[in-house]
């Protein structure tokens, strides 16, 4: 039980901190891969404390509720997967976060964040088997949907779920807001949607969504780390480097890659959802 | 306990009456009289059977049994003279033909073989019936008083034509009344009876408008129900000709002995038949096409009667399911029934259509979760049926509400709903996030189905599950969306709303609400008993962990006072949106170029190329018309061997 | 201190200009210049932006696309007009069709002139801005006057 505080206490304040370091880092390799030398580190601070000072104006009454919750909605995500509880109910509890999200910006009644909300909706439904089928692949290795039990196994989950693991990285993508499957938000092209989903968000509501992602990315962080836990320090040690190592992968992907239309998104992760994903819970049965 | 003859008798009287009185103030105050009394005496009714405090309570019935039996075949036989001749009036031949096969096979049973058949239990009263009474009970007088409102509008709308109310409101309590009967029998002849009186209630109801589609989709209801009819009376004749039985609750207790197999045959035939009545593939189309009918009809067949009648079967042979040819069968059927309509209601834009689909998967869902038949999925598809009841039953009002307010049923025209009717945009909203968000009820449930699904060890349902929620979430968040959007210079028209439509409305808010916040008790109090008393087995802890429970009815609760407290309210300075520097200032239009104002219009995504409803159509039959036809071609097969087997021993 | 300064992010709005300073502009993110290294973000934004790069004379048809761009972006901001044209109309000052520079239609805070400015130029103009920026949001808290608008600072 106090492991479990110190545990959720730790997400709620180091979570953004670690989120914000990780962007940072994400934008000066970035600009290294180019060729550039990239903004300082703490640049994403810089960014946020800044939208915290802006002018605060909204488009109507209920933007900032639907966002607030948004928020609420993610950190509650994190703290009840830090907590060592069900994943279902982490899951569930994350689409509810993201629909607020979404709903925010269908208020607006505008046609750029209208166009990114339903394209955000589409990655939704592009990722969501395929999160579903890691928890499925938990529950089937480990007996449990309990994060603290699946931790608290002896065995590490990796080599008997490289297929889902596969799979879970290549959804990351959409969920870190890569390329190719950067559709919703738009972090590199602006022309086209201008800021899809977050055009008509300013100034702290901005800042919320930013902050909402960073907690949003170490909480994805934590279910690579699942994979690697065994309850050893060695686990703990190898589940850290490969979260490290998959964050930078996806930076690495971001570089390489054009956006993709919304098609090969689709496609592409219930592909994998069925390959790499049906196929591994279909292994874990039989074992 | 008597209350269950008062509710069939009374709803059964009402009904009558309603025929003969024909002035709408009349008719009103006896509406509303007798749902209050119908809901009233379903509260009592479970009342009573907590104070007796047993599992069940049965009714034998000794003394009436042959005089109501007889009744029952020539009301039966009646009804199917009357089916034989409409059938040939409108040129509709398949149902006077499956009529007249019907109805001399009933009769031929009742004379020689179901006389001779002891049925000790005419009826039985279980917590699950008392769940049906109450939802029958209670949502489906909420939808008479609703009608009430609703068929003044209707009228309105169709000026000119025949006011056939009085059939309408007849048709609505008999069916209710049906309904009473159907949970509480015991004796499946009798359970037959108010089968096809439900069968032909929903026949009149659909085609009630009398056009040429109506016309048309009610004889699709009547002849696909009527082959369910004839499959039900297969399982009847062969479990009273080989096991000599005619009660439902001897035939779960082989189930709950381990000896499904024995009884596979009748209990393939009886599925089959729930499976008709659940509108599940390849039977759904008839649940499409009663979408013509007045909306209160949608929402009586698709919340508390008719559909659930066929989950209701369903889920009372989940002992003798599981993994047998019927079991396997059903829960077939169901995982990809649920899969493609959940497909197909992302190419939807009517609203009705979207609802109908939902419908389609939801029950998908819980007849999967009987197919299963291990506890832990019965206790899914319990609460399934009791959530999906009331809140589809909330929006399908909602919907019926917004049709006459702002004359169009598509979810394009609801652009905006905020600002013209607030209070049922709200209403509408709520029932939608009730439909598939954490923390309402129907994510709860199905939580509860995701992990008996992986638990039953069959991976295909567990990627139709992954897969289907996924989709599920896309068509609900982009029709939520929709209503979301606040749109500037709109007209409130809420004063246009019948006073009985929001009566309605906001008591079914109010229970949705309700039941998430209480159906931790719910499940304590019915469902885990129910299942216990079944299954025989004591102490059986829900599938979803009390914590988790609890969790999701305090989040439930945060949420509601978040919103009381915050929701739409705002000190920052209200600004237009953005067009590209070119808004005219009223959020609407734009300055085009050449100097002239443009109108923006937003429309939803639909992704006809991938979920286009008849490539899901096809797809849905062919592939559970082949599962059914496998089956039942096993089953046979299995028969000849053990007669020839027999035949060779003799 | 203000963190306004440490993460300027910029809208570019082309007021009919030939291009040239547009280009110049763009030329800014490219590697060789790599103003990401302030933090600068090109947004396409308004509503995200705090510096308003414009380019350009302005001209009748796009005058009230400045004007609601500028006005939809929340404050502190400061608007940068790059080119002479957007100075003072350059060489279509006259045209018929002009306005003559883009603090006819909107104030002007930085004036970075060039016929293209170079990239040095605008940086360093976008840079003066930042202290314009700073005093703006230093006087959105009531602390210290608002500055003049149309300093005429010039790069």
């Amino acid at each position: 039980m106090v492991k479990m505080i110190i545990l959720v206490v730790a997400y709620l304040i180091l979570a953004p901190v670690i989120g914000g370091l990780l962007a940072g880092i994400d934008r000066v390799l970035s600009a290294r891969l180019q060729g550039r030398q990239g903004p300082p580190v703490l640049q994403p601070f810089y960014d946020f404390f800044k939208l915290l000072e802006k002018e605060p104006i909204t488009v109507n009454n209920v933007q900032d509720f639907y966002v607030t919750c948004f928020l609420l909605f993610v950190i509650v995500t994190g703290c009840f997967f830090f907590a060592g509880l069900d994943l279902l109910l982490v899951i569930f509890t994350l689409t509810l976060a993201s629909v607020f999200l979404i709903i925010a910006a269908f208020s607006t009644n505008s046609a750029y964040p209208q166009l990114g909300a339903e394209r955000e909706l589409l990655q939704m439904m592009a990722y969501e088997p395929m999160v579903l089928i890691t928890a499925v692949g938990f529950y089937i290795f480990s007996g449990s949907f309990a994060v603290a039990d699946i931790v608290s196994g002896d065995k590490m989950a990796f080599p008997y779920m490289i297929g889902i693991f596969a799979g879970f990285v290549f959804i990351l993508t959409i969920k870190f807001r890569k390329s190719p499957f950067d559709l919703s938000m738009s972090h590199h092209a602006h022309q086209e949607l201008v800021a899809g989903l977050k055009t008509e968000f300013s100034g702290k509501t901005l800042a919320m969504i930013e902050i909402a992602h960073w907690y949003e990315n170490v909480f994805l962080l934590g279910f690579i780390f699942l994979f690697f836990a065994n309850g050893t320090i060695a686990g703990t040690i190898i589940g850290a480097v490969v979260c490290l190592v998959t964050y930078f992968f996806e930076t690495f992907i971001d570089n390489n890659f054009a956006r993709m239309k919304w098609n090969v998104a689709i496609n592409a992760s219930w592909l994998v959802a069925i390959t790499l994903g049906m196929v591994n819970i279909v292994v874990l049965y039989f074992m | 306990m008597s209350t269950i003859f008062f509710l069939i008798i009374f709803a059964f009287v009402v009904a009558l009456a309603l025929l003969v009185l024909k002035t709408d103030a009349v008719r009103n105050i006896l509406v509303k009289i007798s749902a209050a009394v119908i809901a009233a005496a379903s509260i009592w009714l479970a009342v009573e059977f907590f104070r007796t405090g047993e599992d069940a309570v049965t009714f034998a019935m000794e003394g009436s049994h042959a005089i109501i039996s007889n009744v029952m075949l020539a009301i039966e036989v009646i009804l199917a003279l009357v089916v034989i001749f409409l059938g040939i009036k409108h040129k509709k031949y398949l149902a006077s033909v499956l009529a007249a096969i019907q109805a001399p096979c009933t009769v031929w049973f009742e004379l020689t073989k179901g006389h001779h058949i002891e049925v000790v239990d005419n009826l039985y009263i279980d917590r699950l019936s008392v769940i049906m009474i109450l939802i029958v009970g209670i949502v489906g007088s909420l939808i008479c008083v609703y009608a009430l409102g609703y068929m003044k509008d209707f009228q309105h709308h169709h000026a000119g034509e025949a006011d056939r109310r009085p059939l309408f409101f007849f048709l609505m309590f008999v069916f209710l009344s049906a309904m009473f009967g159907l949970v509480v029998s015991n004796n499946l002849v009798w359970m037959f009876f108010f089968w096809e009186i439900t069968t032909l209630c929903s026949f009149f109801l659909i085609g009630y408008t009398r056009t040429e589609e109506a016309v048309r989709n009610s004889f699709r209801q009547l002849i696909l129900n009527l082959i369910g009819g004839i499959a039900f009376l297969c399982g009847i004749i062969t479990l009273g000709t080989f096991y000599g039985t005619l009660e439902l609750t001897t035939l779960i207790s082989y189930g709950v002995s381990g000896l499904g197999a024995f009884v596979v045959i009748p209990t393939m035939f009886l599925a089959l038949a729930g499976l008709t009545k659940a509108a599940q593939m390849p039977f759904h189309s008839w649940l499409l096409g009663a979408m013509v009918a007045p909306t209160p009809t949608s929402a009586l067949l698709h919340s508390s009667t008719m559909v659930k009648a066929g989950v209701f079967l369903i889920l009372k042979l989940a002992p003798v399911l599981g993994f047998n040819m019927a079991g396997i069968m059903v829960m077939l059927v169901g995982g990809i029934t649920f899969l493609l309509a959940s497909f197909a209601a992302i190419s939807q834009s009517n609203a009705k259509r979207v609802l109908a689909y939902s419908t389609i998967a939801n029950l998908g869902l819980i007849v999967t979760c009987g197919g299963i038949g291990a506890v832990g999925a019965v206790w899914a598809g319990i609460m399934l049926l009791i959530f999906h009841a009331i809140t589809k039953s909330l929006l399908f009002l909602c919907v019926g509400t917004a049709e006459h307010q702002i004359g169009s049923r598509d979810i394009e025209d609801m652009d905006g709903l905020f600002g013209r009717l607030p209070r049922l945009a709200a209403f509408m909203m709520i029932g939608i996030s009730a439909m598939f968000l954490a923390p309402l009820g129907m994510l709860i449930s199905k939580w509860a189905a995701m992990t008996a699904f992986i638990d039953s060890g069959n991976f295909i349902l567990v990627a139709i599950i992954c897969f289907g929620s996924a989709a599920t979430a896309f068509y609900w968040t982009k029709w939520l969306g929709k209503l979301s959007a606040i749109m500037a210079s709109r007209e409130n028209i809420e004063s246009g709303v019948n006073k009985e439509e929001t009566f309605v409305h906001g008591s079914l808010v109010l229970m949705a609400i309700a039941i998430c916040l209480v159906f931790p008790f719910v499940s304590k109090i019915f469902v885990i008993p129910y299942i216990e008393n079944v299954w025989g087995i004591g102490n059986l802890s829900a599938t979803l962990s009390s914590n988790n429970m609890i969790i999701m009815c305090v989040m439930l609760a945060v949420l509601l006072i978040l919103i009381l407290l915050f929701y739409g309210k705002t000190s920052k300075k209200i600004v237009p949106i953005y067009m590209a520097g070119a808004n005219t200032g009223d959020n609407l239009t734009y300055m085009g170029s050449m100097q002239t104002e443009m109108t923006q219009s937003l429309r939803n995504w639909y992704m006809e190329k991938y979920f286009g409803e008849k490539k899901m159509n096809i797809l849905g039959l062919a592939s559970t018309t082949a599962i059914i036809c496998v089956v039942f071609a096993m089953a046979t097969g299995t028969i000849i061997m053990m007669i020839t087997s027999m035949g060779g021993g003799f | 201190m203000s963190y306004v300064t440490k993460s300027p992010w910029v809208i570019h709005y082309d007021g009919s200009s030939c291009n040239g300073c547009d280009i110049e502009v763009l030329a800014c993110l490219t590697p060789m210049y790599d103003v990401e290294r302030f933090g600068i973000i090109n947004t396409g934004n308004p509503k995200h932006a705090d510096i308003f790069l414009v380019t350009g004379s302005v001209n009748e048809q796009n005058k009230s696309v400045v004007k609601q761009i500028y006005e939809q972006m929340p404050e502190p901001k400061v608007v940068v007009a790059i080119g002479i044209c957007a100075n003072n109309g350059g060489i279509f000052r006259e045209c018929y069709n002009v306005m003559g520079g883009v603090d006819t239609v909107i104030p002007v805070d930085v004036y970075v002139p060039g016929c293209a400015a170079r990239p040095e130029a605008i940086i360093d103009g976008v840079v003066k801005g930042l202290g314009v920026l700073a005093e703006k949001r230093a006087a959105m808290d009531g602390k210290t006057e608002a500055p003049q608008t149309a300093g005429k600072e010039e790069a």
